[in-house]
């Protein structure tokens, strides 16, 4: 790898925080993730069969919001924002708590839908009781940047807060910004990452009208099953991840442990379909090649990459094609991991989850598995981890992350060792 | 039915706990909502709206600003409920 840029500051990541449907913060999440555990579950919530849903099973967050925050936080805050909430403060305390003043220190925290469970409520009151008895806190709650609003005053960041709605690639967006708000100086350290809280049956109805989600009702751990030839579609998962960012340069001064570097940042749009990715990969290929020109690596520095990868058809192969587009025959010594095999598809919080695991892959030098492979795809086109996780190699080593959200956004990041 | 002065004031407690996270026996006649309660107005017009629920009252939002004191609440809703 070449040097990065003169004068540019190195952004490195200082603290993990999650809750998600495989634990309740970024260590069980992990260690579920190498186990090959999986975090779908059948819906016992009584909306659950009363709709007529086709999808009657989701990936559910593991340890609910009630079990961790004060009652009045709950009442405040949408579930989307006392998700962000959740992983935000693990992720400060996993930092140590760093001492950093206000006006240095950012906020970037994304939803790819908002508060749609305070939407739906308020439109609910409405209806059925009426404007007066709309609560006040409505609007506070059910805006996209009330989690990032929440996270802001929780640490006092007042360099700037901000909340990317790309859909699907929210959250890698996300620390994308947090990367550059540090890159030109506007902050030292910046808490960056995603949430989404959409298990609900209007956005899980609205999905399965699309045919994306899995009908897999009976099987719902082997629902998800991304580069199996018998892929189904998504399954829809909620949660929040938040990584620290911090220039290289604070981090040492403080002593700080450094997990990985967020090397480069690419992004592009497909300009082609409102859902569906150009097939022939375009605009993915443009995000990982300008992540890796902004590392000032090539693709012979890839050992690992987390896929978008949500089971469906369409949108995996183009994947692994526009990664051996991007890699021609060094595709072949490349790890993949399709992580949502496992989590579900945290939508909005997917590109963070997934970032988080990168780092993870690259500090432990880990590859985690991809779960419910039974019969890969023949079209596939890179090596896949299955099952068990796979070794990263000694030396430097590079990790893309990639995610790809409806509306054309794609967003890589690459991720290399401290 | 109409609710007695006790009652109200144990229901308003609770709400205010719900809504604040303070314990129901700090919500006394005498508090202040703002200086003693450090509630805001957002968290005001909440608990104006659940004590309009629980009470079967209707509070008018022009009547809210002279609702200092928890004692104040507690008046206005016994006044009516008549």
């Amino acid at each position: 790898m070449t040097a990065p840029r003169t004068g540019t500051p190195e952004v490195v990541v200082t603290g993990l925080g999650a809750t998600t449907p495989l634990g309740g913060d970024a260590a069980s999440t992990w260690a579920a993730a190498l186990a090959g555990e999986s975090g779908a579950r059948t819906l016992d919530n009584d909306w659950a069969q009363k709709y007529g849903l086709p999808v009657t099973f989701a990936a559910t967050i593991k340890v609910k919001p009630e079990e961790v925050l004060a009652r009045p936080e709950i009442k405040r805050m949408d579930p989307s924002a006392q998700y962000a909430i959740i992983a935000t403060r693990e992720a400060w305390a996993d930092a140590g708590s760093p001492e950093v003043d206000g006006e240095r220190l950012g906020a970037v925290v994304s939803s790819g839908i908002g508060g749609i469970w305070t939407t739906l409520d308020g439109w609910d009151t409405l209806r059925e009781r009426g404007a007066r008895r709309m609560l006040p806190m409505t609007v506070p709650m059910l805006m996209p940047n009330s989690p990032v609003a929440y996270v802001e005053l929780e640490i006092g960041a007042r360099a700037g807060a901000h909340a990317m709605v790309s859909a699907c690639a929210s959250g890698a967006e996300a620390i994308g910004y947090g990367v550059e708000m540090i890159r030109t100086g506007r902050a030292d350290v910046v808490v960056a990452g995603g949430t989404e809280a959409t298990i609900h049956p209007m956005p899980i109805a609205a999905f399965a009208a699309s045919r994306t989600l899995s009908l897999r009702n009976d099987d719902p751990q082997g629902a998800s099953r991304p580069y199996d030839v018998d892929r189904d579609g998504f399954v829809i998962g909620e949660g929040s991840a938040v990584l620290v960012l911090e220039s290289a340069e604070h981090a040492a001064a403080r002593g700080a442990r450094v997990y990985a570097r967020i090397a480069g940042v690419g992004l592009s749009s497909d300009a082609y379909h409102i859902t569906s990715p150009d097939p022939e990969g375009r605009g993915q290929v443009s995000a990982m090649r300008r992540a890796l020109a902004d590392a000032g690596a090539t693709g012979r520095d890839v050992v690992h990459v987390n896929a978008h990868a949500t089971s469906t058809k369409v949108g995996d192969l183009t994947e692994t094609a526009s990664i051996r587009t991007l890699l021609g025959g060094e595709a072949d010594h490349v790890l993949l991991s399709a992580t949502k095999s496992m989590t579900g598809h945290l939508l909005g919080g997917a590109g963070a989850l997934e970032t988080l695991f990168a780092v993870k892959a690259v500090h432990e030098r880990l590859a985690p598995p991809t779960i419910n492979v039974a019969h890969p795809d023949p079209e596939l086109q890179v090596p896949l981890v299955r099952d068990t996780p796979a070794a990263l190699p000694a030396g430097d080593v590079l990790a893309l992350n990639n995610s790809f959200g409806f509306g054309g956004h794609n967003v890589a990041l690459a991720v290399t060792n401290a | 039915m109409a609710y007695t002065d006790t009652e109200i004031l144990e229901g308003l407690a609770e709400i205010v706990a719900e809504e604040t996270g303070l314990p129901t026996d700090a919500v006394q006649l005498g508090k202040s909502f703002t200086d003693d309660l450090d509630i805001d107005s957002l968290s005001m017009m909440t608990i104006v709206t659940h004590a309009e629920d629980k009470f079967s009252v209707r509070i008018p939002d022009e009547e809210v600003k002279n609702l200092a004191t928890v004692g104040d609440a507690v008046s206005f809703i016994v006044g009516a409920q008549a």
